[in-house]
């Protein structure tokens, strides 16, 4: 892939307001993915800060710091605000300040739709929270303390913060269909001449397919929630027998959504993870069509799968296998792509900078969670296994080591080109050790606790598991301060540092290198083409 | 290649609506749940959160202060938006955006009235036999019968007895559904008139096809509503009667909603087409509203079929 014309940059177009006006009417793809990556980093700190109240509770046996319904509170909110106000934003946001660098696109193609989407998201943070004072002022009892899930009947019941978190999630769920609409489009409309879909980068393809999933499920979620807010209010019987309708029917609707949620989160990041494999490997990416296909049939398989969430719950026979042999069968495209990661890097010249470290270690801590998810998809292990803190552990590794840690690299390998800076090497190496040994700290002791029988979402527990939960809070501890770190470089590195060069990365390839490092306000202007 | 001016998109300048919106999306959610908590009311009648009643008024404006600043907002976006279409900022490249994204919004819509037909689905065939399947002598529903339409056994849920409505009856399919049915394939019939006349440039065809639409419209949300007062005054049939009374408001209440929208966006379109805003080559604002308009066509006749026909 190559261009022939270079970006034209015209520096006289920049005429947008300064001060607040510029970011709360600003229609640029840049400005917008800037606030998408912040609120992203800022709710990153408040979920986090949650669960360090969660783990200095569980350090010891029995009850310290805090009542078990608000222990339950920070639960549900903690997991929440991680998957929809840290890890969504922060893939839309690369999504915003990359693609249309990737593709050679001027912009997003629906700007204001694209400030909208982000707009909604600081209100639905507030209807989230809101809740925590609200019951500081004797009005309510908190935020929801059911979960991250709703189940009902327990959320049929549940107060005021059952409320508000449903409509976080209505709020939510628009941002993600706008935010969605407005990828499809840019990716169908907006690439370069010449880029044909198999030309892409392998970021466009992991967002198109996370974007049609969000389509697909997220309207499902809003209908499931808006069903339990006329169970809650207006007396229609979906989750109640005693009108005909089932509680479990709440588990189907909701994991049909969730199920395909886990991929939503992944699959941006196994975009740019190849990306990163062959600028540091010095080498083109090994597979691009096999890794292709296999992002289409995960995307498939993610929508058919959903069940095996809740196997204990009571199902036909036939079901049960059904959905085990399904989940189980994801495991062969995601290890066509391992292969195809592991491949890139086989016997490239490889380097070992920041990016590069979090991608490796991602690697290896993503495949132990994947391997996890193999054992909890078995139905006769499962049911051991559900509801245990052997859960906890292997979604932590999916999510923390594949989604957030994945993150991270992205952040490490596009931050030069974003600030125009470079970050501080020496400090970010330290940031991924910190991280990687702690998140281990933190989470092995679960596997072990989980397979002996500890429960999740329990603010107690038994003697026999003293040991273990110790170690796990002190590793909690030591990851949620080395974030601090991060916090710490990123902001130096906005602030200043050595100069980034245009390519930064010597291996580097695709279009958004080939502008200057901080790019022009806009970019391609005159698309590139490509050959 | 493509001239410079067809090679340059139109990114818009900032714009403060978005940001507005998502004020009024914030006060007119948190309004609605203090209203709610405020108001909510059990089985008997009763106020549920005496404590808390004093938050039903204040709710009720911050709602209706969200919806006020949502719409005045959604107007002066949308205002903005025709403007740019009038003085010719939208070109092909443009329009293709809009095209895809419309049909992108679309799916999303249909994926949302996908949960409610599911939610269907799952009460006939799964929970409401299930219900009535198990032994006597481990079963609080002895004497529940399997039988579509159910209003479920009835049973005390959270401390409040329900009891079935024993004069309960079904909706029938025939009678205001059907003629109902007939409105809107009719509806579909017009609007596709209209653009053939656009098409041709025929002015008059495309004002009249648009207005009976319109007319269609109407008349099918009137209908909806009379079948709706029937059904609460004379049936017994409430969004309270069970899997069937849940299923049957909320489907028809998110369809007979996205009419009123649809109704909504046709008389604006209408205006426009009577201002002129359309050329036979350049007329998305038209054509979304026509896709719309069949999308919710289209729900209708799932719903015909399956909430009202089986």
């Amino acid at each position: 892939m190559s261009t022939t014309t270079v970006a034209h940059h015209d520096e006289h177009h920049d005429d947008h307001p300064t001060g607040i006006m510029r970011w709360l009417t600003t229609t640029n793809h840049k400005d917008i993915g800037t606030m998408y990556l912040t609120f992203s980093l800022v709710m990153f700190l408040v979920g986090g800060s949650m669960i360090l109240g969660i783990r200095a509770e569980l350090f010891k046996p029995g009850l310290q710091l805090m009542n078990p319904e608000f222990f339950n509170q920070l639960i549900g909110v903690h997991a929440l605000i991680m998957i929809f106000a840290a890890l969504m934003p922060a893939a839309t946001g690369f999504a915003n300040w990359m693609l249309p660098l990737q593709i050679g696109a001027p912009d997003m193609a629906l700007p204001r739709l694209n400030n909208w989407g982000f707009w909604i998201l600081p209100p639905s943070a507030i209807l989230l929270t809101l809740p925590f004072t609200l019951a500081l002022f004797g009005v309510g009892d908190g935020a929801l303390a059911t979960g991250w899930t709703f189940y009902p009947p327990l959320s049929v019941q549940g107060g005021i913060g059952v409320d508000f978190a449903i409509f976080a999630v209505h709020l939510l769920g628009i941002s993600s269909v706008l935010g969605s609409i407005n990828i499809i489009v840019t990716i169908y409309n907006m690439r370069a001449p010449g880029m044909t879909l198999m030309k892409m980068p392998m970021f466009a393809w992991g967002w198109l397919i996370t974007a049609f999933l969000l389509i697909a499920t997220i309207p499902v979620l809003a209908g499931a929630v808006t069903m339990l807010l006329t169970d809650r209010h207006f007396g229609t019987h979906f989750f109640d027998a005693a009108g005909g309708g089932d509680p479990i029917m709440f588990q189907h609707l909701f994991w049909f959504f969730g199920h395909p949620e886990v991929y939503i989160l992944l699959l941006p990041v196994w975009g740019f993870i190849p990306q990163i494999l062959q600028t540091f490997s010095r080498k083109p990416m090994y597979g691009y069509k096999a890794q292709v296909y296999s992002l289409w049939a995960i995307g498939a398989l993610a929508v058919v799968v959903w069940a095996h969430h809740f196997f204990t719950a009571g199902m036909p026979v036939p079901a049960l296998l059904y959905f085990m042999y399904s989940t189980m069968a994801i495991s062969l495209p995601l290890a066509v792509l391992f292969y195809c990661w592991i491949r890139t890097m086989w016997k490239g010249s490889m380097s070992f900078e920041t990016p590069m470290l979090f991608t490796v270690g991602w690697i290896i801590l993503f495949g132990i969670g994947g391997l996890t998810g193999l054992v909890l998809a078995d139905v006769a292990a499962d049911a051991q296994y559900h509801n245990s803190y052997f859960v906890v552990a292997h979604f932590h590794y999916t999510l923390f080591a594949g989604g957030i840690m994945g993150i991270m690299a992205g952040v490490y390998y596009w931050l030069p080109k974003m600030t125009g800076h470079m970050y501080n090497e020496k400090l970010g190496k330290t940031h991924f050790w910190l991280t990687a040994i702690s998140f281990n700290v933190t989470f092995i002791p679960q596997f072990f606790v989980g397979l002996a029988g500890m429960p999740r979402r329990i603010p107690d527990y038994a003697l026999q598991f003293a040991e273990f939960n110790m170690i796990s809070t002190v590793g909690a501890f030591v990851l949620g301060l080395s974030q601090l770190l991060f916090v710490y470089i990123i902001i130096s590195c906005v602030k200043g540092g050595k100069k980034a060069t245009d390519k930064v990365w010597e291996g580097a390839q695709g279009l958004e290198w080939t502008l200057s490092s901080p790019p022009p306000y806009h970019s391609f202007t005159e698309q590139p083409v490509v050959k | 290649m493509a001239s410079h001016s067809e090679n340059h998109y139109f990114v818009p300048h900032g714009s403060i609506y978005p940001a507005l919106i998502s004020v009024g999306l914030l006060s007119m959610a948190s309004g609605f749940v203090f209203n709610v908590t405020g108001s909510d009311t059990r089985l008997d009648g009763s106020i549920k959160n005496p404590a808390l009643s004093y938050l039903a008024t204040p709710g009720k404006y911050m709602m209706y202060l969200g919806l006020a600043i949502i719409l005045t907002m959604m107007f002066k976006w949308l205002s903005t938006v025709v403007t740019e279409s009038i003085t010719g900022q939208y070109k092909k490249w443009e329009d293709k955006s809009f095209r895809i994204g419309m049909i992108v919004f679309i799916c999303s819509e249909v994926a949302f009235f996908a949960a409610f037909f599911g939610a269907l689905f799952y009460m006939r065939v799964l929970s409401v036999p299930d219900l009535a399947s198990y032994a006597p002598d481990i079963t609080p529903y002895k004497d529940f019968l399997s039988a579509w339409p159910s209003q479920g056994p009835g049973g005390t849920v959270l401390g409040e007895a329900y009891k079935p409505n024993p004069d309960f009856h079904p909706m029938s399919w025939s009678g205001l559904p059907l003629i109902n049915t007939l409105l809107l394939l009719s509806s579909g019939a017009t609007i596709t008139w209209a653009h053939w006349g656009l098409i041709k440039n025929n002015r008059k065809q495309l004002i009249i096809g648009l207005f009976l639409t319109i007319a269609l419209g109407v008349t099918f949300l009137c209908c909806q509503a009379a079948e709706y007062h029937h059904a609460y005054t004379e049936m017994g049939l409430t969004l309270k009667s069970g899997a069937y009374g849940a299923t049957f408001f909320m489907l028809t209440g998110f369809h007979g909603f996205h009419v009123t929208i649809g109704t909504l966006m046709l008389i604006v379109i209408w205006l426009r087409s009577i201002k002129g805003h359309f050329t036979p080559e350049h007329h998305f604002g038209f054509e979304g509203v026509a896709w719309y308009w069949h999308f919710v066509d289209v729900v209708w006749l799932g719903l015909y079929i399956f909430v009202y026909m089986l």
